[in-house]
């Protein structure tokens, strides 16, 4: 059975983009076939944050407005077979993307991966709502702090009225990721906890991705943290994500580093 | 190199390859009439030779795959097409 799952925030810059690659990786470093779907139209990053953004020739909107069949749009990861790229329109008019024709391309995803993951643009508006539309489920990214708590918040009430799942009278189901976690703040109690944020948010939490130069210097690369550096503090907290989203049962831990005398001396810059 | 001067060697920096990869892409965005220029003329090139090749073979479109990889100086365009096999048959024969 495959997935459509949908990274969202309401809030911009919280780590959705980086979420989608990381995720979208270490499914597909897993064996399963996966497709990350960009959904920001205008302000297309996904494709540089893979490091796909040489070779997009053809986008969403072409393949929904019938100028590109959808093989000829997925950009095949070098590095992981398993992992493909479906680009947004960086030029095109935002409206070109009808509700019929994502119904049609998402259908034609779901036969050919087994996962199919959006990324959302920012913001609660139609972009945000025609990338969760067809969402079976929700991964809320959400940082620590109260304007993006807020956001989710919303981000939350829009998935269980506004989705197709809603309208079927069904639930869409929600996972929240706290991203950007910063162990040192949190320990001051200068940052929201993890408890404040469930608590506040009532849904299961599928992961705290650490504050991390590791996520910055793979962006810079071209790949997500889970093919750059699988090693570091966040792929971990990704890859126990991913696990956790195909279904197994795993405690979530505040990742904190445990760097050794030989790690230290070979670390390298990237 | 000695074992010191290897050990702290540092790889190229991950700035370095960001810079270079965007200034290759902004350069293919703003070159003719920005990104969207350049892929109307892929779509243009795709077209044109698939009413050539159309003339000759029945093409099916999902068997045909385009690519590109932007560079510095100058792009692929690479268009893969699966020519039936009653044709090939016929042309080894
Ligand atoms: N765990 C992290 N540690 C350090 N930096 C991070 C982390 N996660 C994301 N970032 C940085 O935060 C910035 C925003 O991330 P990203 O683009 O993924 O957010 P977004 O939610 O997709 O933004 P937008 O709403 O604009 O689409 C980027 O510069 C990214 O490198
Ligand atoms: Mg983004």
């Amino acid at each position: 059975m495959s997935k459509v799952l949908v990274v969202t925030s309401g809030k911009g810059g919280v780590g959705k983009t980086t979420s989608t690659a990381a995720l979208g990786a270490a499914l597909a470093q897993s064996g399963q076939n996966v497709v990350v779907v960009d959904f920001d139209v205008g302000l297309r990053n996904l494709d540089l944050v893979m490091g796909a953004e040489r070779r997009v020739v053809f986008d969403l909107i072409n393949v929904v407005q019938g100028d590109a069949r959808l093989s000829q749009a997925l950009i095949r990861d070098k590095r992981c077979e398993t992992l493909s790229i479906l680009p947004a329109s960086q030029t095109r008019d935002k409206d070109a993307l009808t509700s019929e024709g994502v119904a049609r391309v998402m259908d034609e995803l779901r036969e050919k991966f087994d996962w199919v993951i959006c990324d959302s643009p920012a913001g609660i508006e139609r972009g945000a709502q025609l990338a969760m539309y067809h969402a079976d489920m929700a991964v809320i990214v959400t940082n620590p702090e109260v304007s993006s708590v807020r956001d989710s918040d919303r981000i939350i009430g829009l998935l269980d009225s506004k989705t197709k799942k809603a309208e079927q009278g069904e639930k869409v189901d929600k996972h929240l990721l706290l991203t950007r976690y910063d162990p040192a703040r949190a320990a001051r109690k200068e940052m929201l906890s993890v408890e404040d944020v469930l608590e506040i948010l009532s849904i299961p939490l599928l992961g705290i991705v650490p504050e991390s130069e590791d996520v910055l210097k793979s962006s810079n690369v071209g790949a997500p943290v889970t093919l750059a550096a699988p090693t570091s503090l966040p792929a971990r907290a990704y890859f126990e994500a991913a696990r956790r989203l195909s279904g197994e049962k795993l405690e979530v831990s505040v990742p904190v580093e445990k760097r050794g005398f030989l790690d230290w001396l070979f670390k390298r810059d990237a | 190199m000695s074992f010191l001067a290897n050990i702290f060697a540092r790889r190229q920096q991950s700035s370095s390859v960001a810079k270079d990869r965007l200034q290759i892409l902004l350069a293919h965005e703003r070159s003719a009439g920005g990104e969207s220029g350049e892929s109307d003329l892929i779509r243009q090139l795709h077209k044109e030779i698939m009413e050539v090749i159309a003339r000759h073979v029945a093409v099916d479109q999902d068997k045909v795959q385009i690519k590109v990889d932007r560079g510095s100086g100058c792009s692929m365009l690479e268009i893969d097409v699966e020519v039936p096999q009653e044709l090939s048959g016929k042309r080894t024969s």
